[in-house]
């Protein structure tokens, strides 16, 4: 019974909202809001199997490429600078101004710099979505136990094994928390750079279905951009409920106290 | 030997001149590069020439139009969606129905990229400024009704339990439980929606046209001004270091009360 209401709670907003926007939409004569029906038509015509492997399945290969090798490139600079106080005194105003540049004012840049090809795109997400995750692994790196450091150094545990069991370890639910920021702007940038420098992908696509007045097509590839930012979330969790699982169970054990 | 380093008492002078020291040579590996040939100096002017077009810049009336019409798309973006999240986020947060019936809604809409609505505000508002206000205020919603909603959620049941038996209405109970224990929430939730709010007033200006730097930006690099185009760019990596000092700033004034900021007070001494 409880399971059922819970079902019904869940599900009745949502619901209760897309019948809203069918029921007003329906028959609607209004050339830029176009019902949701005729929509839903044009996301069947539009978005099929040859249009996914030309336009979205390029555009998201781009997107995971810039976005795993800024989070390789963040963990790695993230690691070092947050070890190694000298450094992190020397760089830290620099990030400061770095990170605070609107990551999309660099699409320009590096489209000058590097042409429009997916080097380009894949450089501006990376650029754009390093920051995040590398001042978080900093903090992170920082913020250790102080017993486990030095417990490490009674034993004499040195080198990758220090890396990767305290370091990386004591970090994790950091980089992660910089990983989950990251993934918005990656989204972002994907996208406007393919609006701004492009001859295919998903936002190219959309660009032109709104520069040649094709209405519905326009919205169904504003849902689409909508459904892939939800299942990348949804993909994003996922992936931190197996990575921080240790964290959370540790976090809940303790409020339990 | 880095643990002990970290534990060692803060020295205040040197990380400072440390920091000047690793500006100064960004600034000049900026300058060399270029100059050297490791780059080609067409892309990519060295440092000295971007101040002077920076110089150039600030002597334009258009420049600062620019960047007035940047600063008020930014606040006023931020102020509607802070002013949204914080009373959607409480009425949510505080009504147990209202959050279970949302839940899934918000866990929908909140993934859903701003960019994605670029076309649609292109098409109906066109190159304006209420078009790019209409990104910012969806990106930056979000950020603060989620810190508002968990700031609600996270109020201490005996003190809530306390106010009640106490008879304090809901208007008190409001204003002296949950809004102390919201507080650290809202501000974490204006500091993020303060910096995704710049990104988003940039980025619809860059995309959209509507007036701005990001129009500037997109200006210059039509014409082939790159100068341009990099002295602006440090303008708006500028604009963004002011904001994040700024809600830094806010957020140790308006809690310092708080534990955690105390602490965070006491430790470097």
């Amino acid at each position: 019974m409880t399971l059922v209401r819970r079902g019904v709670l869940l599900l009745a907003l949502p619901v209760l909202l897309f019948a809203a926007w069918w029921v007003a939409s329906a028959g609607s004569t209004d050339f830029y809001w176009p019902s949701l029906s005729s929509i839903l038509a044009a996301f069947g015509r539009t978005w099929t199997w040859d249009r996914v492997q030309a336009d979205v399945l390029p555009s998201l290969g781009r997107l995971l490429a810039g976005y795993l090798l800024a989070v390789v490139v963040g963990v790695a600079l993230g690691a070092v600078i947050g070890s190694v106080r000298w450094v992190r005194a020397l760089v830290e105003p620099l990030l400061e101004f770095l990170r605070a540049i609107p990551p999309p004012v660099l699409v320009p840049i590096v489209i000058l710099l590097s042409g429009i090809g997916d080097r380009t795109k894949i450089l501006v997400i990376v650029s754009g979505c390093v920051w995040p995750v590398l001042l978080n692994t900093v903090e992170g790196v920082r913020g250790r136990d102080e017993v486990l450091s030095d417990t490490c150094r009674t034993y004499g545990i040195t080198g990758p094994l220090r890396l990767r069991h305290l370091v990386l370890r004591a970090a994790s639910p950091q980089i992660v928390t910089g990983a989950r920021q990251a993934l918005p702007i990656a989204i972002i940038l994907m996208v406007i750079s393919e609006m701004m420098a492009a001859n295919e992908g998903l936002g190219f696509t959309v660009v032109q279905f709104q520069r040649g007045f094709q209405i519905p097509e326009m919205w169904s590839g504003v849902l689409l951009l909508g459904l892939v930012g939800i299942l990348l979330s949804l993909l994003f969790r996922a992936a931190e409920r197996g990575l921080l699982g240790w964290y959370h169970g540790q976090r809940a054990g303790r409020r339990e106290w | 030997m880095v643990a002990v380093a970290a534990r060692a008492p803060r020295v205040t002078g040197r990380p400072v001149a440390l920091g000047v020291l690793g500006l100064a040579v960004f600034a000049l590996a900026l300058e060399v590069g270029p100059r050297a040939g490791l780059v080609p100096i067409r892309y990519a002017p060295p440092t000295s020439q971007i101040l002077v077009t920076l110089g150039e810049q600030v002597g334009r009336s258009a420049f600062w139009v620019a960047l007035l019409d940047t600063l008020r798309t930014w606040a006023e973006g931020l102020l509607i969606a802070v002013v949204a999240g914080i009373v959607v986020g409480v009425l949510l947060g505080s009504v147990p129905f209202l959050r279970a019936a949302t839940a899934t809604t918000v866990e929908f809409l909140r993934p859903i990229p701003s960019v994605a609505l670029i076309p649609l505000v292109i098409v109906l508002y066109g190159p304006t400024i209420r078009s790019t206000l209409v990104l910012v205020v969806y990106a930056a919603f979000w950020q603060v009704l989620i810190q508002v909603m968990h700031g609600v959620a996270d109020v201490d049941p005996v003190a809530r339990d306390t106010a009640r038996s106490y008879g304090l209405g809901a208007w008190a109970r409001i204003r002296y439980v949950v809004w102390p224990t919201a507080l650290p929430y809202v501000v974490t939730g204006v500091r993020l929606a303060t910096s995704v709010a710049l990104i988003l007033t940039i980025t619809g200006q860059l995309v959209i046209g509507s007036p701005g730097l990001g129009k500037e930006i997109d200006n210059a690099q039509q014409s082939d001004a790159v100068r341009v185009v990099y002295a602006l760019i440090l303008v708006t990596g500028l604009l963004g270091v002011l904001a994040n000092l700024a809600t830094r700033f806010v957020e140790r004034r308006v809690l310092a009360w708080h534990p955690a900021i105390r602490r965070e007070e006491v430790t470097p001494a």
